[in-house]
């Protein structure tokens, strides 16, 4: 059997920690070490779009709990400290290189490293006023700014950043536009109707939304600070607060050369297991998921807490060649924009069913299906259906069903 | 073991129902209820996880 005696873990987010945890919950007693690039201990990412965003809540209560207190797990942190190269050893094993150049070797490896924002195309960095969303620093500059009292807002993307973004904003009487290039909002997670449905929500709420409109560059004031977002157009829409919100991109640099399929994520098989003695877990991972027999890269926060769960246990099998189930989940998550609670269980299918409600109403249950089998459900102000429909699509329960237990 | 509900904290994301829904139930209403605030031994694992689970952290286990 190949020896697991000390396991890295690179990335100190939701993931890598739950990927900790299962590991020391199923026994695994050698040495653990968590590396990660902020200087923070583990914490909780949804609530900087919203509550942190909202007024001047603690960055304390962030603190994700299996990290509250740092000594429990038996972990060494390397925080603040970013792994720049892996080397891997012949069967298994290896060193992570990080940025001092220490070499951390290890046995078994947990990568989960996350993502990043993608930035604008040819935006250049250091503007003043321009801001992106993912980290609790990046939360902690956007709030000092809506603290001052900016004229306008605009955001730039209609993805669940964005959207949450420009309704905190709103819920700080701040104006607020949001520029998106596709006719509708969230056009990689939901059907266009849904989408547009989004729109209607926040234009409900007073924001200035913009479809179909792209940026063709940013306005530069007195003292390169920023004055505004110039459209694809030509119109001109003044603003000193900019925030980028256009997806993330996968934190892989670090692994070129390494060997590792890199495509979108870190690619592993469907069991996470990226190579011998290294998994993969969270944004950065992509997999085949066999309930939907095709690879998926999930950037959700249930995912991080199962996927990290399961990464740690399958490191341990792997040590003692023992056989796992594959890594199956139904995706869920949840967005929370004004009073509305959004959350999608599954994946959109091509054909669409109401099993109550209406999109008008702002509160419904969508349910997607293909084949005659419900693949997914989109649930508005509506906790209770999202829950049974995960389950319904665990189940692979045909649309009739699905509509009855839902409706 | 006693489960306790911080109601200040919960949102109704309803994932703990989703485990264990002997325990927690979302109603239409859209708010939580607790069904069994003292889970039998066969119970516990599953209770755990929906502590684990809850996107809020909002539950919490007092072990006896």
């Amino acid at each position: 059997m190949p020896a697991l005696n000390r396991v890295v873990v690179v990335g100190a987010s939701l993931a890598g920690l739950h990927a900790a945890q299962a590991l020391r919950r199923q026994g695994f007693d050698g040495e653990l070490t968590l590396v990660g690039d902020e200087p923070h201990y583990p914490y909780d990412r949804p609530p900087l779009s919203k509550d942190f965003l909202a007024g001047p809540a603690d960055a304390g209560k962030l603190r994700l709990r299996p990290a509250a207190d740092p000594d429990a797990l038996g972990i060494r942190w390397l925080l603040g400290r970013r792994a720049v190269g892996l080397t891997r050893h012949e069967l298994s094993g290896g060193e992570v290189v990080l940025d001092d150049g220490e070499a951390i070797g290890f046995d078994g490896l947990v990568v989960a490293t996350g993502a990043r924002p993608r930035a604008l195309p040819g935006m250049p960095e250091g503007v003043g006023g321009l801001h992106v969303l993912r980290s609790v620093d990046d939360a902690r500059r956007l709030r000092d700014a809506f603290d001052a009292g900016p004229a306008r807002v605009v955001v730039v993307g209609f993805g669940f950043i964005g959207a949450e973004v420009a309704a905190t904003a709103r819920s700080r009487a701040l104006e607020v536009t949001v520029v998106e290039a596709a006719e509708a909002p969230l056009a990689r997670v939901l059907d266009a109707e849904a989408g547009l449905a989004v729109a209607e929500l926040h234009r409900g709420h007073g924001v200035d939304v913009r479809l179909g409109a792209t940026v063709a560059g940013l306005v530069a004031g007195e003292g390169g600070a920023m004055a505004g977002v110039e459209l694809g157009d030509g119109t001109v829409i003044e603003a000193e607060v900019v925030v980028v919100g256009i997806g993330v991109i996968p934190n892989t640099g670090w692994l070129d050369g390494a060997g590792l399929t890199v495509d979108d994520g870190l690619v592993a098989d469907e069991t996470c297991l990226a190579a011998p003695g290294i998994v993969v877990a969270g944004d950065v991972g992509r997999w085949p998921n066999p309930r939907f027999g095709r690879l998926m890269r999930v950037e959700q926060w249930d995912n991080a807490v199962e996927m990290g769960g399961y990464a740690g246990r399958r490191l341990l099998a792997w040590s003692r060649h023992e056989a796992v189930e594959p890594f199956a989940p139904v995706p869920w998550f949840w967005s929370d924009q004004y009073d509305r609670k959004i959350q999608l269980a599954g994946v959109p299918g091509p054909e669409v069913a109401m099993a109550q409600g209406t999109l008008a109403e702002q509160r419904f249950v969508r349910v997607y299906h293909r084949d005659g089998v419900v693949v997914g459900a989109l649930c508005w102000n509506r906790p209770r259906q999202a829950i049974q429909a995960r389950d319904l699509v665990g189940r692979e329960a045909p649309i009739d069903e699905a509509l009855r237990v839902l409706g | 073991m006693r489960v306790v509900v911080d109601f200040d904290l919960c949102e109704s994301n309803a994932v703990c129902m989703g485990i264990a829904p002997e325990v927690f139930e979302v109603r239409d209403d859209d708010m939580l209820y607790v069904l069994n605030e003292t889970p039998g031994p066969e119970l516990h694992e599953r209770v755990r996880q929906a502590v684990e689970r809850c996107p809020k952290q909002a539950i919490r286990l007092e072990e006896d």
